[in-house]
C-alpha cells in the first residue's frame, strides 16, 4: 500500500464510520422517547453526516477518480466500506443506542482533538469545527449514561445489557489498519495507542459513577475496516442507496 | 463591472452584507462573522465563508445566495467554504447579538459551556420580558445552534443561542 492508497483508504475509515453512525442515528427521528430527545438525536446525526460529507469529499478529491462524496456515499458495496462494526449495529432500545454513543463520542472527542494538530491543512480544519460539536454529544450521552446507570432497577440493568453486548466491538476503534499505520508514520493520524489510553481512564470513570460495570475477558471483535462486516451493513446500504442507485442522475 | 476593471472589496462586502442568514433572516452572514476574507485578483472574486456547523444545511443556501447577488451585480465570484479557523459565537457582531434578542432569541452569552446549561448554572436573559429566571428545556432546539429554553416569569418558550466557543 502506498501513501496515496494508504491516505485514500484512511479517509474511507473516517469518513465511512460517521455516515454509518449519522444513517444508524437518523433511524431515531419521529421515533425518540420525547420530543426533546428526538431533536438532539437528529441533531446529532446531522452534525455527523457533515463531518462524512466533508471526510468524503476530501477521500473523493485524494483519489482523483471524479467520485464525489455522493458517488462514494451511494455506490460502493458493504464490502468496500471500512466503518468500524459498532456504528452498523442496531440501534436496540435507547439504553443501547446511548452506550454505544457514548463509546463513539468519548472515541471521536479525543481523535478529533488529537487531529486538530495535524500536518494536513483540510483535516485539521475540520477536526478544529468537529471537536466543538463532538464536545455537546459526548456531554449528552455521558449525561443520559449516569441517569440511566444511577437511575431505576430496570433502567440500569438495560444499561449493563447494553454495556455487556457492545463492550466486544469497542477494541477495533483501536487496532490499526494498514493505512492508519502509514498514515500515523506520516504524523497525519494520531497514535490509536494513545488515544485508547484516554478513552480508557474516561469510560472507566464514568460507568464507575454510573454504577455500571465492565465485562471482563471478552474477545474483541474486528475486521470492518478490512471491509468484512457484521450482517447489518448490507440492510442499511440497501435503504440508504436504493434510490440513488434506481434513479443515478436524479436531483432534489 | 463597476469601475471598469476593478472590483472594489468594500463594495462586495456592502453586498454580502445584504444577505440575510437563511435560518435568521434578522441578521446577515456578515454580522454573523462568517465571512472569513474576500480575495480580489485579476478581477476574479472568491468568497470564502466559515460555516456555523459543519452540517449546517444553510450552508449551501448561503453559497447560492453569495452567487448569485454578486452575479446580479455583475461580479463573477467563487464561493469557497473553509473550516479553518473555525467559527466561534464570538464572531458575532454586537448589532447582531441585539438584533437576535429583539428577534426573540437569546443571544450566546458569557460563554456558558453544556455542562454549565446541564446543570443550571448559567444567567440567561429571556429576550421577551428579560427576566433571569429561565429553565433548559433541551440542549438541543429548532436547529443546531440553539437550544430550547422556558422563562419561568412571562412562561413562553425561546430559542437560546448556544455559546460556540
Amino acid at each position: 500500500m502506498n501513501y496515496h492508497e494508504a491516505f485514500f483508504k484512511y479517509l474511507l475509515i473516517l469518513g465511512d464510520t460517521s455516515l454509518i453512525l449519522a444513517q444508524r442515528l437518523s433511524e431515531w427521528t419521529g421515533h425518540g422517547p420525547f420530543l426533546e430527545e428526538d431533536l438532539a438525536l437528529t441533531n446529532i446525526a446531522l452534525d455527523t453526516l457533515g463531518h462524512a460529507n466533508v471526510l468524503l469529499e476530501y477521500a473523493g478529491k485524494v483519489e482523483n477518480k471524479g467520485r464525489d462524496q455522493d458517488k462514494l456515499a451511494f455506490f460502493r458495496n458493504g464490502r468496500e466500506y471500512f466503518n468500524v462494526k459498532l456504528v452498523e449495529l442496531p440501534n436496540g432500545d435507547y439504553a443501547n443506542t446511548m452506550v454505544r454513543q457514548l463509546f463513539v463520542d468519548a472515541f471521536r472527542y479525543h481523535y478529533f482533538n488529537a487531529l486538530c494538530g495535524c500536518k494536513d491543512e483540510t483535516l485539521s480544519g475540520l477536526a478544529q469545527k468537529a471537536v466543538k460539536e463532538i464536545k455537546y454529544h459526548y456531554r449528552h450521552s455521558s449525561w443520559w449514561i449516569k441517569r440511566f446507570g444511577d437511575g431505576t432497577e430496570e433502567s440500569h440493568q438495560r444499561t449493563q445489557n447494553a454495556l455487556n453486548n457492545l463492550w466486544r466491538f469497542t477494541g477495533e476503534l483501536f487496532m490499526p489498519d494498514e493505512s492508519e499505520k502509514i498514515m500515523e508514520e506520516e504524523k497525519i493520524a494520531p497514535s490509536l495507542s494513545q488515544i485508547q489510553y484516554i478513552w480508557n481512564e474516561d469510560i472507566q470513570s464514568l460507568l464507575k459513577e454510573a454504577n455500571l460495570t465492565i465485562p471482563k475477558d471478552v474477545y474483541m471483535q474486528s475486521g470492518g475496516k478490512q471491509g468484512v462486516h457484521t450482517e447489518y451493513l448490507d440492510y442499511i446500504l440497501a435503504e440508504m442507496q436504493s434510490l440513488p442507485r434506481m434513479y443515478p442522475d436524479a436531483k432534489w | 463591472m463597476q469601475n471598469g476593471n476593478s472590483v472594489d472589496k468594500n463594495f462586495v462586502l456592502s453586498l454580502l452584507n445584504s444577505i440575510p442568514d437563511p435560518e435568521i433572516p434578522v441578521v446577515s452572514i456578515v454580522e454573523l462573522g462568517m465571512i472569513k476574507d474576500i480575495i480580489i485578483k485579476d478581477n476574479k472574486v472568491l468568497v470564502q465563508i466559515m460555516p456555523t456547523y459543519t452540517a449546517c444545511p444553510a450552508t449551501w443556501q448561503i453559497q447560492n445566495d453569495i452567487e448569485k447577488k454578486l452575479k446580479e451585480n455583475n461580479i463573477n465570484a467563487q464561493v469557497e467554504i473553509v473550516y479553518s479557523p473555525a467559527w466561534t459565537t464570538d464572531r458575532i457582531s454586537e448589532t447582531a447579538l441585539k438584533k437576535l434578542s429583539e428577534y426573540g432569541i437569546a443571544p450566546p452569552q458569557n460563554k456558558i459551556s453544556l455542562k454549565e446549561l446541564q446543570d443550571g448554572e448559567y444567567t440567561i436573559t429571556c429576550p421577551r420580558c428579560n427576566s433571569n429566571e429561565v429553565t433548559l428545556i433541551s440542549p438541543y432546539g429548532s436547529t443546531p445552534c440553539k437550544a430550547l429554553m422556558r422563562c419561568n416569569t412571562c412562561k413562553e418558550t425561546f430559542d437560546y443561542f448556544k455559546c460556540h466557543i
